[in-house]
């Protein structure tokens, strides 16, 4: 717990730019949480392994094409492949949990769902546990698209893009955030613009008179788990490329920081999402580079809590008006 | 889980009214639970337990009674603590098991080397339960404010933050970490009665079995009380209960305390049982445990609690990895069978069922032991006095992915299964037994760990989409 004598730019930068990178993902994880909250009022708990389904995806695409030593295509297009396989996967499971877990459930007690919501997210993640084994699967990302992969020289995805004070901007983060935004700005889009945000935003502002306008509620609700789901599916490949291992527990600690993420941007706002995910991604590095690693989950967890205490809708979150 | 026919679930007042009447005329396993349920006094539903549980160590080893009577007493205490907070007051409480920790952790720092403290029982026991009912207190706090969701975030997270604390941050307090990081506190005295230890697994059973009796007498008559009657108010409706001056806070925060104490009471009992803890103990499965203990005996009954308890960690014991593997099949083979028998009527249906399940084995068996008998090759383990379903089910050798694949299959068949109904129903329930057959033979029976799991998890979003309130307790009854 030393806290540095001086202040270090490139440490200081280094930091910043991991926080930008992880904050995305999460933001990512997030943007599940708020959509089916905001529209069943429903904390979906096992968005994080169904997240993590998405990176086994991506790695079993990876495989599928010929590992990560020696894949047979070119690394764009590989790349590609890999996050339709994580966002299809994911998107899949997520529409099944809300048809057999939560659909039944829908004009049952409040707790019922949530409890339900965590036997789904223990099955999964016991699931892949069954099925992939305990040991860690790696994307090598590290070495994936280099022509001498068996010699572990690196590949394109650790180029340096940018230099900042001689801090590396490699191309893999430059990936994630990309990605990120805009996967951010077409969801945008179709909330604001198409029939089904429409619907959407129709179906989370008052569920019952959306149905009797003629809105089909529940198939406005299994896009929502399909779109949200989606977007976890993207970012468990993007943890995969990121930090090059997934295992079957990685669903638990990420969904737990993307839902603080939810959380404190202010739950049900697509923009809150997105800056309570940065926030945490950053809060996170810092308190990793400046604290050491055993306190950043706590330091996450404080955040929540705090914010919790402080202002119970989030940064940007909206008051909800009780009518009784 | 359908309406039958003519009555409407929700709905017109005399519907609701009469509701009472229609459940005690219900014929079959459910009249009979519930006129049970009914008729026998709680004394004497507690007379027998406790005087079945007394006799316990007289027939059982040393080790069984250990797995089997210890720790479904202290599973029976964790369920009891949880069910005040979420069966009686209706506030979805996930940190729980980390009152359960924090309560076992304190005990272990007042009584044992750690510190070189060595409290007798009759001191430490009252200040570990005040201090974890009065952390119980300081968390429940916030559900004075935030809504009910925000309440399960905030102790989701506090129960997460306690592991995480304990095991990687560990703080250096007087010269030592203070909860010895991941290796856990050991060494840890047991309990004593006024200076008598307590170090045999009899003492220990029978003190437990007391601390059990005494917790669930009390509960009983806090149930019955005025205060039982308003938590359960507020359970059903809190704008309601507020509405008719039931002081919604004072109750919330109280049902949480107490809840808490009882956990920190089981953390005592249980750090002094296990002379050690560490932070695994108090993880996320251990908190579904305690849910599946409480959700399957039915929110909010102390009867259903107890036989949960009973049930969930009997089971859980079979399918722990040192236990041989022909009794987890066993068991596994007669819920099959029960949940067959309980689920399918009329009678020639389930015949139909059965006979098909049996004829489809060793049809399939031999069919594909005739075209490559590498593919039933597969040795099945421990079979015992069972031997005969090697020529039944298909267990091959080699082929790796056919294990993952069966298991993938049997979901999507278990799922497909809800959604079907009547003959086809019955049709598609025969290969899904079989296939459940091959999956246990295949995969569960290596990973007995995973399986329960599993299944655990699968348990939770079965009873709530079935019978969300359990095999005890009473549906609730909505007017619109």
């Amino acid at each position: 717990m030393e806290l540095p004598l001086a202040f270090n730019a490139q440490l200081f930068i280094q930091l910043l730019v991991n926080g930008i990178t992880l904050g995305s993902l999460y933001g990512l994880i997030a943007l599940g949480y708020s959509m089916v909250y905001g529209i069943l009022k429903l904390l979906n708990f096992a968005h994080g392994d169904v997240y993590m389904f998405g990176a086994f995806a991506g790695y079993g695409a990876l495989s599928l094409l010929g590992g990560p030593l020696s894949p047979n295509i070119a690394i764009a297009p590989l790349i590609v492949l890999m996050f339709l396989a994580g966002m299809v996967v994911s998107g899949l499971l997520g529409v099944v949990v809300e048809r057999f877990a939560y659909r039944p459930l829908r004009d049952a007690p409040r707790i019922a769902p949530l409890i339900s919501a965590l036997g789904v997210s223990f099955f999964l993640q016991n699931s892949a546990l069954l099925l992939f084994g305990a040991q860690f699967r790696t994307y090598n990302s590290f070495v994936l698209g280099s022509k001498n992969a068996e010699f572990f020289e690196p590949g394109p995805l650790t180029d340096p893009v940018f230099v900042v004070k001689d801090v590396n901007i490699q191309l893999v983060q430059l990936l994630v955030v990309a990605t990120t935004v805009s996967l951010m700005v077409a969801l945008t889009l179709l909330v604001a613009k198409t029939q089904i945000g429409k619907a959407m935003r129709a179906t989370s502002y008052d569920r019952e008179a959306a149905a009797m306008m003629g809105i089909d509620t529940d198939r406005v609700i299994a896009s929502t788990f399909f779109i949200g789901s989606v977007l976890a599916g993207a970012a468990g490949v993007m943890f995969g490329l990121l930090f090059s291992q997934v295992f079957h527990f990685m669903g638990f600690l990420a969904g737990l920081k993307g839902f603080t993420a939810a959380v404190v941007g202010g739950i049900g706002s697509i923009p809150g999402a997105m800056l309570g995910g940065l926030l945490v991604g950053l809060a996170e590095s810092f308190a990793a580079g400046y604290l050491g690693g055993r306190w950043a989950d706590l330091t996450v967890f404080g955040i929540l809590i705090l914010v919790l205490l402080v202002r119970p809708t989030g940064l940007l979150g909206t008051r909800a008006i009780q009518k009784v | 889980m359908e309406p039958a026919g003519d009555t409407p679930r929700v709905g017109v007042d005399d519907w609701v009214a009469s509701h009472e009447a229609r459940l005690d005329q219900r014929g079959g396993f459910a009249g009979l639970a519930r006129k049970i349920d009914d008729r026998v006094p709680a004394w004497a539903r507690l007379a027998v337990f406790a005087g079945f549980a007394a006799t316990l160590p007289l027939w059982m080893g040393r080790g069984d009674l250990f797995v089997y009577g210890i720790f479904t007493l202290i599973y029976i205490l964790l369920g009891l603590g949880l069910n005040v907070v979420v069966g009686y007051a209706g506030l979805l409480d996930l940190g729980y098991v980390a009152f359960f920790g924090f309560g076992a952790y304190f005990y272990a720092l007042l009584s044992s080397e750690q510190y070189g403290i060595h409290w007798p029982s009759a001191i430490s026991f009252p200040v570990v339960v005040a201090s974890t009912a009065l952390l119980g207190l300081v968390l429940g706090i916030p559900s004075r404010r935030l809504l009910g969701d925000y309440l399960a975030i905030v102790t989701l997270f506090f129960g997460q933050a306690f592991v995480v604390f304990v095991n990687a941050a560990n703080p250096k307090v007087a010269g030592t970490g203070l909860t010895g990081g991941p290796n856990g506190i050991a060494d840890i005295d047991p309990n004593d009665l006024f200076g008598y230890e307590l170090t045999t697994r009899t003492q220990q059973f029978y003190f437990l079995l007391f601390v059990v009796v005494a917790v669930l007498a009390g509960l009983h008559f806090l149930n019955e009380s005025r205060t039982g009657r308003a938590w359960r108010a507020l359970r059903e409706d809190p704008l309601a209960a507020q509405a008719m001056s039931i002081p919604v806070n004072r109750l919330k925060l109280m049902a949480f305390a107490f809840g808490a104490g009882i956990a920190g009471l089981a953390g005592c009992i249980f750090a002094a049982v296990l002379t050690a803890v560490t932070s695994g103990n108090f993880a996320l499965p251990i908190l579904i445990t305690i849910y599946a203990i409480m959700i399957l005996g039915g929110i909010g009954s102390l009867t259903g609690v107890v036989i949960g308890a009973i049930v969930i960690n009997v089971s859980f014991q079979f399918l722990a990895p040192e236990n041989p593997q022909n009794n987890a099949r066993v068991l596994f083979y007669a819920v099959v069978m029960l949940l067959l028998v309980l689920g399918v009527r009329p009678w020639w249906r389930l015949g139909v069922v059965l006979g098909g399940v049996a004829v489809l084995g060793f049809a399939a068996n031999a069919v594909v032991e005739a075209i490559s008998p590498s593919w039933t090759a597969g040795a099945v383990v421990e079979a015992g006095r069972l031997g005969f379903i090697s020529d039944w089910v298909i267990v091959p050798a080699g082929h790796d992915r056919f294990a993952n694949a069966a298991y993938i299959t049997l979901v999507v068949a278990v799922l497909t299964l809800t959604r079907v109904r009547g003959w086809w129903r019955t049709g598609l329930l025969i290969p899904t037994v079989y296939l459940s057959a091959i999956v246990w033979e295949t995969s569960f029976v290596e990973q007995p760990a995973v399986a329960r799991w599993i299944l655990f998890g699968a348990l939770l979003v079965f009873l709530m989409t079935v019978r969300p309130q359990g095999l005890l307790g009473t549906p609730r009854v909505e007017i619109v």
